[in-house]
């Protein structure tokens, strides 16, 4: 049942005395207002996950798409010359912005993390790494892939096809994991607070049959029990969510080396995203205690 | 005002009213009689649309029970004061608090010193501020006379008002009852007890109809 503006606006406005018809429940008010705060806690680090593999899946997808890597292995006499080869057949490729050989020093640093510092670099066959930039329009692979092999038989080329593809498909699966994940946390958030407010209009009967008999309209009766459920679900959820935000802040900075999981966070007007869970958990509470109030009060009539 | 035109209600198949008819005028004082379980309390029910007629035609207000809705019903409910035996209250609310749910529920407003006066009215002045479970039975009753007519209600329907109390106050109530009649309420007081409908007869001209047999007879000339 979508929530009707005017029933909203209503209950917005708010009405001192009606709230006071329905009795304080204790026990089923601090619940209802744990279980919104929890699932707004966890909604904030859903929303985390998904906006972080979001970036991730962006970065991999464009940084990686306009470049490629091309390895050339060969003896060592060989090595200089099959490099020029390849810078030649580079520079007369259509679709190729740029072109370089990484430095002995750019080359440790990749073999850094594998084989430490102290890597004699010179002393291994470790192939050369020419980094190739494309322009917009990009290269034809199959094409260059030919002319290397007659000029430069140890050129490897390696668009990163092969292996960005998977990664974005796993970055978009993951993001798209998280939106689900927000879904089935409002999904059990409604059913949380259906349960809550069923019990508590079972819990409130002779309240229910004595404003009914002095003549309140159901619509009436709803008011008080959604009204109440609306705002402790906007309580809960608003320290849930601030919990979260405090806790996403908390954790350490992006660092390239820490990869995914430090890169996990907000940044800039992402922030104000969690803001908007609060009020989305109202909505969910108000929809869904009106729904089981009004369903609750026909069967009793 | 509240008319039955041949009807009949049962419970599990087995009538406990059947072709009774009945004509409520305006102003008119009703005693409404019969052993327990006789069906007093359903005819009751019937006539502010707690319950709606297995056969026969209720009309409320003009108005067919049958097609009314449920927000209809609330709307007539606001027309007719009802008073029970064993009366319900809002135990957290005050007594005042309590005798104003009526205009509460139906978005008016009363002066605090209009509730005041008529919780006097009722003699309960000094309860305005106990919750109803710190009432005694008399001033349970009295408590939802007030509220039954806080609304200024046409119709005023009271079952059992003076089960619960003791003769004293079972005059005390039915004086408020005859001086709501005097106004020009309708009322009808479902009642076994004879004592208060021979009282009732020296201060207002009623009629008592009787229920036996599942059907509704006027038998106030042995009365």
């Amino acid at each position: 049942m979508i929530p009707r503006p005017a029933a909203l606006l209503q209950l917005l406005a708010g009405d001192a005395q009606a709230d006071r018809v329905v009795p304080p429940t204790g026990i089923t008010a601090r619940l209802t207002a744990f279980a919104a705060a929890a699932m707004a806690f966890l909604t904030v680090f859903a929303l985390a996950l998904s906006l972080a593999t979001g970036r991730l899946a962006d970065r991999w997808g464009t940084a990686l798409a306009q470049s490629s890597t091309i390895r050339v292995s060969a003896p060592e006499e060989q090595m200089d010359a099959q490099v020029l080869a390849v810078m030649d057949v580079l520079a007369t490729t259509p679709g190729i912005r740029d072109a370089r050989v990484l430095t002995d020093d750019e080359q440790r640093a990749l073999l850094e993390p594998w084989f430490g510092p102290d890597l004699p670099l010179d002393t291994l066959p470790v192939p050369r790494l020419i980094e190739v930039l494309e322009t917009e329009e990009g290269y034809d692979p199959a094409g260059l892939r030919a002319r290397l092999a007659g000029e430069a038989p140890g050129a490897v080329l390696d668009d990163h096809t092969r292996w960005r593809e998977p990664l974005v498909r796993a970055a978009d699966r993951l993001r798209a994991l998280g939106l689900i994940s927000i879904g089935l946390i409002a999904a059990t958030t409604a059913v949380i607070i259906t349960l809550a407010a069923s019990a508590a209009l079972a819990a409130n009967e002779q309240v229910i049959r004595v404003l009914r008999l002095v003549g309140a309209r159901d619509a009436y009766i709803a008011r008080a029990f959604v009204r109440r459920f609306t705002l402790r679900a906007l309580a809960g959820a608003a320290a849930g969510a601030f919990l979260g935000m405090l806790a996403i802040w908390l954790l350490p900075d992006a660092d390239p080396t820490g990869g995914f999981l430090t890169g996990l966070g907000f940044q800039g007007g992402e922030w104000l995203l969690p803001l908007l869970i609060p009020p989305l958990a109202a909505l969910v509470a108000f929809a869904a205690t009106r729904r089981a109030a009004l369903a609750t009060l026909k069967e009793r009539s | 005002m509240i008319e039955f035109e041949e009807v009949t209600y049962g419970y599990g198949g087995t009538p406990l009213l059947a072709d009774v008819s009945l004509k409520l005028a305006p102003g008119s004082f009703h005693f409404l009689t019969g052993p327990s379980g006789a069906g007093k309390t359903t005819l009751l029910k019937l006539c502010y649309g707690d319950l709606i007629a297995q056969q026969g035609r209720v009309a409320l207000f003009g108005q067919d029970a049958r097609t009314l809705s449920r927000d209809d019903v609330a709307m007539i409910r606001r027309r007719i004061g009802v008073v029970h035996q064993d009366q319900k209250f809002l135990d957290h609310l005050s007594v005042a608090e309590n005798v104003a749910l009526p205009l509460t529920v139906s978005g008016r407003s009363a002066t605090e010193h209009d509730i005041r006066e008529l919780i006097g009215w009722v003699g309960l002045e000094n309860q305005q501020f106990a919750r109803p479970p710190e009432l005694s039975g008399g001033e349970r009753q009295r408590a939802a006379l007030a509220r039954a007519i806080i609304m200024s209600p046409e119709v005023i329907l009271a079952d059992e008002p003076t089960g619960n109390v003791d003769w004293e106050m079972s005059l005390r109530l039915l004086k408020l009852m005859v001086e709501l009649n005097k106004m020009g309420k309708t009322i009808m007081i479902a009642t076994h007890d004879l004592n208060l409908i021979r009282a009732a007869k020296q201060q207002v001209q009623a009629r008592v109809l009787r229920i036996a047999n599942h059907r509704l007879q006027l038998a106030g000339a042995n009365l």
